[in-house]
């Protein structure tokens, strides 16, 4: 779609920015992302009452054009990049009119780029409210552009916005706010003459921020670097000037435009709520409840719904094996494709929930307030308090608890976060420790109330929480810093969740997580299919004669006759081959080529694993009877008579899965949010040393 | 005296920065030389602090409070 005008949203974070979007362009958005930042790109379209249409950009918000996090410098360079793909023809400023003073700050700044501007002053309602008298006309005729308050949460003055959107002029008509040359005269003169550009600010900008703009060839970043040399330009002295100055400007604007109250009302309403919600008994309870609840909730509610996916799923696997004719192509699609298809939507439900619950939180300014409770503890294993709920929700799924980690400004923060996310036991492994621990511990009872197979449980749990700390705790020394850690953080008044925020960021996530992850898991999955579907050399076509023979067509049942073909052929396959192959590595860990080959499907997803030990030790029906599995395996015996699945072996088998990374779904998933595959490499390789580490002193000690 | 040894309720006025790199954000963020802050509240752990400053609720750790010298 070719819009005929672009528009630039520029705000202040918690200012209803996103509202505003959505306000303005409906359904009518998609997301990319900025390129090398991990920061969602959202554009949208917006019919003008003129006829025309506009594409609308929505920037991240920041409180000023000199970047605190890497997110936030995409404003500047979108803003500053000459017939760019993005460069707006307009930028809408947005402001908090019930804190104007500070939202200001950013809009005198973007005015001085010189690049036609509107004010839109949201919640307006609300600053009536608390008192606060705003001279709209003196405001726009002081700073010299079109002012139209609007209420983006009740959609009051979207028309007159969109109306405003297009009778803007093609030139910047504002006034300029701050003498910017005499922050550094002959530096700007100097980039000026050498970047061929007139406006002071773009040159004074250029000096800051020249190393992190992709526009400049490096030659010119070069010389702005030799100019600032020789003028002696102090960057962070420069930005203090600046910035007093703005504010100087800003209070005069405001001196005669605006009245407020000593108080505002909302304020003290929100500190009533702070009281409770902060309170250093009840704020953590409160805390905990709720975590507790979005746990609870996604796995209760998720239940459901996944299932029902999983189910319709094999009805279109069923259904399509009847209408295609039988070969290897069918199986691809079905057992490939259409399986791997099951694998990625069958997280919907869980990344919908999640993702709910933060839109809620982050919308009515909770988000900030757990932040600022946890930051303490959080900050001493190298994490930021925004950290707790993708550590808890990765109790759920590592997915959507990564993809949620980018309401963590901090770089290193993050991604230390994505790290360690994984370790913590998710749903997926919880088939797999209720099998082996089944198998292996007692169902008795130890002081009376404790039963011994919960309480292995519940270590399970403990440790992956452990351990997530730890390795946490040790990557604060590995990893680098690219940014000095602030944590000088609004905390926004509360208000009301706005709803259909909340159902738009669960449609967002999982359709971003359906169309990029997916990719990667159905690659994974299909190429999972192929080694265990096929066999070097003619292995498959010989077992299939071998059991053509008749005395087995009359001493065996049809089902168990397939059974037994297709346990064989998993065995004789290439993961089976490969089974066979990593054998003398597993070894020391007590596992056979039989576990080999579990440990190989189950990169996909962890639960596989209850499914191919289905397989390979050949039950009746289907993987969820995990009675017959354990009976089976509980028989199983080594070659020389001993049980295969002896304690020790067990817990090293569960200490592999508590460690490994071995989940298609993650690596994917990790891979997008980072942008760079050297993130799920690391993370992959040192979450399989730790678990071949774990399983070799468990599978020792306990021998 | 400094903004991070204000009690809850206590009120300062900003005189200057000890520390340039941080002074560029607070400054940003509404925290300029001759404006009037007071601490609203603090962490249930003792950091950080959230202190009440240009109509605003603004939260910082104990370590960035004790960047700002008051009046």
């Amino acid at each position: 779609m070719k819009a005929d005008i672009r528009v630039a949203l520029v705000g202040n974070p918690n200012t209803g920015k996103s509202t505003l979007f959505n306000a303005l362009t409906g359904l009518n958005q998609k997301i990319g992302n900025f390129p090398g930042v991990t920061v969602d790109k959202k554009l949208g379209y917006s019919q003008l009452p003129d006829g025309r249409s506009a594409e609308i950009v929505d920037l991240p918000g920041t409180y000023s054009l000199y970047p605190k996090s890497r997110d936030e410098s995409i404003v500047f360079s979108v803003l500053a990049e000459k017939n760019g793909d993005l460069t707006p023809d307009l930028v809408v400023v947005i402001l908090d009119a019930t804190n104007l003073k500070r939202n200001l700050l950013l809009y005198t700044q973007v005015a001085d780029l010189k690049i036609p501007v509107i004010i839109a002053l949201n919640m307006i309602d609300l600053a009536k409210k608390g008192g606060v008298i705003i001279d709209i006309d003196q405001l726009a005729k002081k700073l010299g552009v079109p002012v139209i308050p609007i209420s983006a949460r009740k959609l009051e003055g979207i028309a007159n916005l969109k109306a405003a959107i297009s009778f803007a002029n093609k030139f910047a008509l504002q006034e300029s706010s701050i003498d910017v040359k005499a922050i550094a005269p002959e530096l700007i003169d100097a980039i000026c003459g050498e970047i061929d550009t007139e406006n002071p600010y773009f040159a004074l900008q250029l000096a800051h921020q020249h190393e992190t703009l992709k526009f400049l060839t490096p030659a010119q970043s070069d010389r702005i670097e030799e100019l600032e040399k020789e003028h002696s330009f102090h960057s962070q002295k420069a930005q203090a000037t600046e910035t007093i100055a703005r504010y100087n400007y800003i209070n005069d604007v405001l001196y005669d435009t605006v009245k407020t109250p000593v108080t505002a009302q909302d304020e003290s309403h929100s500190n009533k709520i702070d009281k409770i919600l902060t309170h250093r008994v009840f704020g953590f309870v409160i805390f905990m409840g709720i975590l507790l609840f979005m746990f609870q909730s996604i796995f209760a509610w998720s239940a459901y719904p996944m299932s029902l996916i999983e189910e319709l799923f094999v009805l279109i696997q069923g259904g399509l094996r009847d209408i295609l004719p039988a070969g290897p192509l069918t199986d691809l699609l079905i057992d490939g494709v259409v399986a791997g298809l099951s694998g990625v939507l069958v997280f919907i439900p869980q990344i919908a929930i999640l993702f709910a619950f933060i839109s809620i939180l982050e919308d009515t300014g909770y988000m900030a307030r757990v932040t600022f409770m946890m930051d303490k503890i959080m900050r001493k294993v190298g994490l930021n308090g925004k950290s707790v709920v993708p550590l808890i929700g990765g109790f759920a799924c590592a997915v959507p608890s990564i993809m949620s980690t980018r309401t963590i400004e901090n770089w290193k923060d993050r991604m230390i976060t994505i790290m360690v996310t994984p370790l913590v036991a998710c749903s997926a492994r919880l088939p797999v420790y209720t099998l082996l621990i089944a198998l292996v511990v007692p169902s008795r009872n130890i002081w009376w109330i404790f039963n011994l197979q919960g309480l292995a449980l519940t270590g399970m749990y403990v440790l992956s929480l452990i351990s997530a700390v730890i390795v946490a705790w040790v990557m604060k020394f590995i990893l680098k810093s690219r940014e000095r850690g602030y944590f000088i953080m609004e905390l926004p008044v509360y208000r009301m969740p706005r709803w259909n925020n909340v159902l738009f960021s669960m449609y967002e996530r999982a359709k971003t997580f359906v169309l990029e992850a997916g990719k990667v898991i159905i690659a994974v999955s299909i190429i999972l299919w192929v080694l265990s579907s096929y066999g070097p050399g003619d292995r498959f076509k010989n077992i299939e004669q071998k059991y053509n023979a008749p005395q087995y067509a009359r001493s065996m049942k049809p089902d168990s006759l397939a059974r037994v073909i297709s346990t064989e052929k998993l065995e004789n396959s290439y993961a089976g081959v490969l089974g066979h192959a990593i054998e003398p590595a597993i070894r020391p860990l007590g596992f056979d080529w039989k576990i080999g080959i579990a440990l190989i499907t189950s990169f996909a997803a962890r639960e596989v694993f209850v499914g191919t030990m289905a397989t390979i030790y050949s039950v009746d029906g289907d993987a969820d009877r995990i009675d017959s599995v354990q009976q089976k395996m509980r028989n199983a015996k080594n070659p020389d008579g001993s049980p295969v699945f002896t304690l020790a072996v067990a817990f090293s088998l569960m200490m592999f899965y508590a460690f490994a990374m071995q989940c298609a779904s993650t690596v994917a998933v990790v891979y997008r949010e980072t942008k760079d595959w050297r993130w799920p490499a690391a993370q992959f390789a040192y979450m399989t040393a730790l678990a071949y580490g774990a399983a070799f002193l468990v599978y020792h000690l306990l021998k | 005296m400094t903004l991070s040894q204000l009690e809850i309720g206590e009120i300062g006025i900003v005189k200057e920065f000890t520390d340039l790199e941080m002074s560029v954000k607070l400054m940003e963020m509404g925290c300029l030389p001759g404006e009037e802050v007071r601490v609203s509240r603090i962490a249930p752990l003792g950091d950080p602090i959230a202190i009440h400053v240009s109509g605003y609720q603004l939260s910082l750790r104990k370590f960035e409070a004790s960047t700002i010298i008051l009046q």
